[in-house]
């Protein structure tokens, strides 16, 4: 059985103007502890893909299935981490915010606390339980928010844009952090991005998507062993390959860096 | 006095760090500033009275409005009274809560709920409470029931409308990852949508006791008998005993400030200072 199948998925928009497709026909299959990138312009319905997969969304056709059950709304077998800081609760600890989800099963409250320091000690934060949101930086407040998404364990983590907002440095330092929890953990990920050279440092698989209406347009291998070398020839051909794919849609020479 | 309007406050470029200490002394700086500025206010008006614009008889030295206030502090009255206006206002107040608090909640879930008391509020908060005092009095009399009734009329308003606005502010990325975590309807009520209002349902809770302390003192005024420190006031007047007056005046202050400051202050910096959160509701 595949662990995520992604079965001709189609979503549609209520405009003032009618509906507007907004993904179109979109197939693909992911393998268990699979690291997937999708790629794509702003406007491809990357995110709205993802939504759909975590259950925000219902699709129009077609469907999702989770080890071969139909996704319908939400649910504890996937963690989402979002773009935007503000998705931690700010009347919670960091520890409070990652425990949350394990307060929701039911839990209790000491078992809780030890898995939720744990957590936070793989994303480098176990100096800063006690701290709320806003005492944190951007990039630590994402690290709490992954923390948060793997600590009640989903099998699979969904992952829209979540370095976006970061600089790029600190970026840097999260792409790393990132590889290193997926090693440790071995989630099958699903991260949007329009960063070529991020999907390139993450992916097993780079799923290319090209806009109005959204469809898949490649269904890219990443073989670099890893930890990958940004500045290796080999890395920096994966990112002309991913370019060349995202070129024939977009002007100029493409998304990403 | 004259130190203290020289001293300006210096540039704070407070690392995360040291931000509760710098709030610390900014905080004893403002209560010195304030008292500093209380007693130049003290001094002009002792200035007037020294003057003899105003007969004494209408406008009392401090001393013996201090002495006036000693005075009724020992023989256990101006307690009394203060029971009596602090037990109306917080029956009134905690009423409106009581009442304002869940309706505000309906009304930001339930379309049907805000389709019908938003243009209730809108019409009811800007009557002064203090012009259905009589109306009040017709209706159920003089004393504690009619006077609470004015506190509950003038708190359950801002109660509503703040916490109406509160539920509607919370960011539904909360709503979304908590319920991408498992949060059934019960745990997004309690554990997302009440912290996440609480910066207005705090600033309800101090709109509302602000205007039900000034509620309850207009309302003694004509609506008590015997006891209240409105009521004091407005007895106060038929003798001329204007000491008693402001030695009242000095209570009903004392109290409002003890309120606004202490209690709803440390309520606010327990939580919504804590969690970094008062930027919104000023928002």
């Amino acid at each position: 059985m595949v662990p995520i199948a992604i079965d001709n998925v189609t979503l549609e928009y209520d405009t003032p103007a009618g509906k507007v497709t907004g993904v179109k026909d979109v197939s693909f299959d992911i393998g268990a502890s699979e690291f997937i990138c999708i790629v794509g312009p702003s406007g491809c319905g990357k995110s709205t893909l993802l939504n759909v997969i975590a259950g925000f969304l219902p699709p129009a056709a077609g469907e999702i299935r989770i080890d071969g059950k139909a996704v319908k709304g939400h649910g504890m077998d996937r963690g989402v981490v979002f773009q935007d800081f503000a998705q931690l609760f700010p009347w919670r600890t960091a520890l409070g915010n990652v425990s949350f989800g394990l307060e929701m099963k039911g839990i209790p409250k000491a078992e809780r606390d030890k898995i939720a320091r744990e957590q936070l000690r793989l994303v480098k934060l176990e100096k800063f339980v006690d701290s709320f949101p806003h005492h944190l930086s951007g990039g630590m407040q994402q690290r709490v928010a992954i923390a948060r998404a793997l600590a009640y364990n989903p099998s699979v983590l969904l992952m829209d844009e979540p370095f976006a907002a970061l600089d790029a440095m600190t970026r840097d330092d999260m792409q790393l952090l990132l590889a290193d929890v997926w090693r440790a953990t071995r989630k099958t990920v699903i991260y949007v991005t329009h960063n070529v050279a991020e999907a390139v440092y993450l992916a097993d698989r780079v799923i290319v998507m090209s806009a109005h209406p959204g469809t898949v347009q490649a269904d890219i291998r990443i073989d670099l062993p890893r930890p990958r070398d940004p500045l290796s020839l080999e890395f920096v051909d994966c990112q002309k390959q991913l370019m060349r794919h995202l070129g024939h849609k977009v002007s100029g020479n493409g998304a990403g860096h | 006095m004259s130190d203290t309007i020289i001293t300006s406050a210096p540039k704070t470029g407070a690392s995360k760090n040291n931000v509760s200490m710098s709030d610390q002394s900014k905080g004893r700086r403002s209560l010195w500033r304030a008292g500093v500025v209380l007693i130049i206010a003290a001094c002009c008006y002792e200035a007037v009275a020294r003057s003899g614009y105003f007969a004494p008889a209408l406008m009392p030295k401090l001393s013996l409005v201090a002495q006036t206030f000693v005075a009724m502090l020992l023989d256990g009255t101006m307690i009394e009274h203060s029971v009596f206006t602090l037990y109306r206002v917080m029956f009134g107040f905690l009423l409106a809560v009581l009442v304002g608090l869940p309706l505000g909640i309906l009304m930001a879930r339930f379309a049907a709920v805000e389709g019908f008391f938003l243009p209730l509020v809108s019409a009811l908060m800007p009557i002064p409470s203090f012009a259905l005092v009589p109306l009040f009095m017709l209706w159920f009399g003089i004393g504690n029931l009619t006077t609470i009734l004015i506190v509950f009329y003038a708190a359950t308003f801002p109660m509503m409308f703040n916490t109406w606005s509160g539920v509607r502010s919370v960011n539904p990325l909360w709503l979304r990852a908590a319920g991408a975590m498992g949060a059934d309807e019960n745990a997004l009520f309690w554990k997302v949508i009440i912290p996440g209002a609480s910066p207005f349902i705090i600033t309800g809770l101090r709109q509302a006791f602000l205007r039900a302390w000034i509620a309850v003192v207009g309302a003694e005024m004509i609506a008590a008998s015997d006891w209240g420190l409105g009521w004091v006031i407005f007895d106060a007047k038929e003798f001329l005993n204007t000491d008693v007056m402001l030695a009242a005046l000095v209570v009903i202050g004392g109290i409002g400030f003890v309120f606004e400051k202490m209690v709803f202050g440390s309520l606010e910096k327990a939580t919504i200072q804590r969690w970094g959160m008062s930027r919104v509701a000023k928002g």
